[in-house]
């Protein structure tokens, strides 16, 4: 016996060291429904399902990082408790296999299992512990068809003591039927107040010195994503503390992270194909002698000298989008005609077409919408 | 004896010749102890796996470098085998899942997790963690990319993953709001003529300026070429300082010679012959892209500059049917039919604006 004691000793250390090196963005996951930034309307509506003990199957749809996951699990941990956490709650992901296979066996037995009567929970305090179990399927736009068809019956014949909640990033994706069986939460990306607040709050707890600068750009980098911004900071403020001596994080940092392109480059393609610069920070002294349209070459040039930078096409699209059709004095119709340029070339990019061409295609076809 | 590519590849951060900053953070990094999941992304022969394999380094020290293949197999859901390679060490293993097509969601469910799931058990390892290099992370199918994302998060504290893709556009948004990016920059001119110098001086001879400056602009930003290329020149004649001329792929000139036959002339019998022509750069295994892009880059050196810009666009256009479609001659051809009909008509001064579609 002796033997195995420093061993059952040791491992329970090892798991307690973790929370150290864990993600931000698991170790600030809201513990309770109150703690989610934002989404006032779907956390009034659960509040009342934490009195009522009633809940209706669930259908959580919105943009990524909007705390969809965050609320489904924050909401069960409030009605189990710890201890019965792990009987009464289900999690299958992306990274689970979930074919038809699994739905009839896996879930299905869940779904059959009745739930046993509480026990009184280890922390002293007292959980609602409703008579149900949830199964949570997350990322359940990637479930197959026949999948979701499978859960159809399933959901209806064990509704009486388990409830579905699917995550999802398109509702278009889960099929009519399953969709018309919950009820719809929609997560709408989080507004720039309360991602900066709750930003704020991490780097208040983590000791992460931060201005207003770094938080705005954070801000504008992830466009309502949370998890997003999040992670930026976390690294951001990894890179700032292990040099030596500590710096502080900078926005330029976050850019750099975030994968935007400089505004400098962005520029420099827009002069090319005869974009005039006005904003008063864009006026360096390169762009200053004479905006003229250049010819192919010159374009082609330019488009290779970016693709050798290496920044990834569809940012660059993004970015020299946002130039174009923020700008004041490109008439409506040369904006279309862009904005066209702009679908067409993010679909063949989805697609997997080649970038170098296809970056090139955007600003040959820029170049002629602005120079007709 | 190994190729001066390998031979000379750095092994530690300090090595490394450009992107000081950068190796300053990967070393800073990988110090703390709170290393994240990582994307290197940027065009091939740029140094990215360079750099994977100095932050290993840097991260468990000399072991990293004790290297065996081992051969998996994985059963996909229809029963089919699949094989995979898996280079891998105590600390680290390395796959490219694109090698099982669209079977690699299978992969990346199976291997990650059994790896997640094992703690390190070699108690005098520098990290807790493991690492997972996945190459080619690019063309994962969107199934294996979705399988990665609660992988990631769940199972941080036994895993790390790094990435490595020619460019973010085809991962999906959660991997990439998971990972760290890091871009690796091509060389410039300068950097490829100083590494070349080393490499030279390593070898025991000086690079001439002249025939430095010529590798560097062909190579084009890839260091991998250059450093092949010269000690292809080096191998064909010791003494450097002579006029030399790079010798240019086989298929390069092949494809500029397709492209002249499509400048010269237009007529059925041509779009044959072009045809005959295709058939054997794609038969020889060159990537149809690659193809599509050297040929239209030698045509629109020819032509009258109105008529570039179209050339481009149909060879934009063609290119993603390619890659959507499935035979790829019917789009090359396609495109050579396209080029011709707006070559001859340029000629003949017809108006072209009604086929604009």
């Amino acid at each position: 016996m002796s033997f195995f004691q420093p061993q059952t000793r040791s491992a329970p250390q090892k798991q307690a060291a973790d929370p150290q090196h864990q993600p931000w963005v698991e170790k600030y996951r809201p513990k309770t429904i109150d703690d989610v930034s934002a989404q006032e309307h779907t956390v009034a509506v659960l509040r009342k399902t934490l009195t009522s003990s009633n809940l209706p199957h669930m259908l959580f749809y919105g943009p990524p990082g909007t705390g969809k996951t965050s609320t489904i699990l924050a909401l069960s941990r409030q009605l189990f408790g710890p201890d019965n956490f792990r009987s009464r709650v289900l999690e299958l992901n992306a990274s689970d296999e979930r074919g038809i296979a699994i739905v009839r066996d896996k879930i299905k037995n869940f779904a059959r299992q009745t739930p046993r009567a509480q026990a009184v929970s280890s922390d002293g305090k007292t959980y609602p512990c409703p008579p149900y179990k949830i199964i949570i399927l997350d990322e359940a736009d990637s479930m197959t068809q026949d999948a979701q068809a499978a859960l159809r019956r399933i959901m209806e014949t064990y509704a009486r003591i388990t409830r579905f909640c699917l995550v999802c990033n398109y509702v278009t994706r889960i099929i009519d039927p399953l969709a018309s069986r919950c009820s719809k939460f929609r997560f709408k990306p989080l507004d720039s107040m309360s991602t900066s607040t709750r930003l704020a709050e991490i780097a208040s707890k983590e000791n992460v010195p931060v201005t207003d600068a770094v938080i705005s750009a954070l801000i504008d980098t992830s466009h309502g994503d949370l998890r997003r911004s999040i992670t930026y900071l976390q690294s951001a403020s990894r890179l700032s503390m292990s040099t030596d001596p500590p710096t502080d994080i900078i926005p330029s940092d976050i850019e750099e992270i975030a994968g935007v392109v400089q505004s400098s480059v962005i520029n420099n393609l827009a002069t090319t194909l005869g974009v005039e610069l006005v904003s008063s920070d864009a006026m360096d002294v390169d762009s200053s002698n004479g905006v003229k349209a250049k010819g192919f070459d010159a374009i082609r040039k330019t488009v290779k000298g970016i693709i050798r930078q290496g920044y990834s096409a569809s940012q660059i699209i993004s970015q020299l989008h946002d130039l174009i059709i923020e700008h004041p004095t490109l008439s409506g119709r040369q904006k279309a005609k862009c904005a066209l340029a702009f679908a067409e070339a993010d679909k063949a990019l989805c697609d997997g077409a080649d970038e170098e061409l296809w970056i090139l295609e955007v600003a040959l076809r820029v170049h002629k919408a602005l120079s007709t | 004896m190994s190729l001066w590519v390998d031979k000379h590849r750095p092994r530690v951060l300090d090595d490394l010749h450009y992107h000081a900053g950068l190796s300053a953070r990967l070393r800073a990094l990988a110090a703390s102890g709170d290393f994240p999941h990582m994307l290197f992304y940027g065009p091939s022969g740029a140094g990215k796996k360079t750099r994977i394999a100095c932050t290993l380094r840097e991260l468990f020290g000399k072991g990293v470098e004790k290297l065996k293949i081992d051969q998996r197999v994985f059963l996909t859901p229809s029963k089919r085998k699949l094989d995979v390679n898996i280079v891998q060490s105590n600390f680290h293993i390395e796959i490219t899942p694109s090698e099982a097509g669209n079977y690699d969601r299978v992969v990346i469910q199976e291997l990650l997790k059994e790896i997640a799931q094992t703690q390190q058990v070699d108690l005098s390892a520098k990290q807790r963690f493991k690492v997972v290099i996945i190459n080619e992370a690019d063309s994962l199918t969107r199934d294996a990319q979705a399988a990665l994302r609660r992988t990631m998060e769940k199972y941080m504290s036994n895993m790390r993953i790094i990435l490595c893709a020619n460019s973010t556009s085809r991962l999906i948004a959660p991997i990439k709001s998971r990972c760290l990016l890091v871009r690796v920059a091509a060389p410039d001119e300068t950097k490829t003529i100083e590494v070349l110098r080393y490499v030279g001086k390593k070898e025991g001879f000086d690079v001439p300026d002249k025939i430095a400056h010529e590798i560097a602009e062909d190579s084009n930003g890839n260091l991998r070429k250059a450093i092949l290329v010269l000690e292809a020149l080096k191998m064909q004649s010791t003494d450097l300082d002579k006029p030399l001329t790079i010798a240019k792929p086989d298929w390069e000139t092949y494809c500029h010679k397709v492209a002249d036959m499509i400048v010269q002339e237009q007529s059925p019998q041509r779009v044959m012959d072009v045809r005959a022509k295709l058939y054997e750069l794609l038969s020889h295994c060159i990537p149809p892209t690659v193809v599509l892009k050297t040929i239209a880059d030698r045509v629109v050196d020819q032509v009258d500059e109105s008529l570039k810009a179209d050339i481009m666009h149909w060879a934009a256009i063609y290119e993603t049917r390619m890659r959507v479609g499935n035979k790829k001659i019917f789009h090359l051809e396609a495109w050579v039919v396209k080029v011709m009909s707006l070559y001859k008509h340029f000629f003949y001064d017809i108006d072209m604006s009604g086929f604009d579609d």
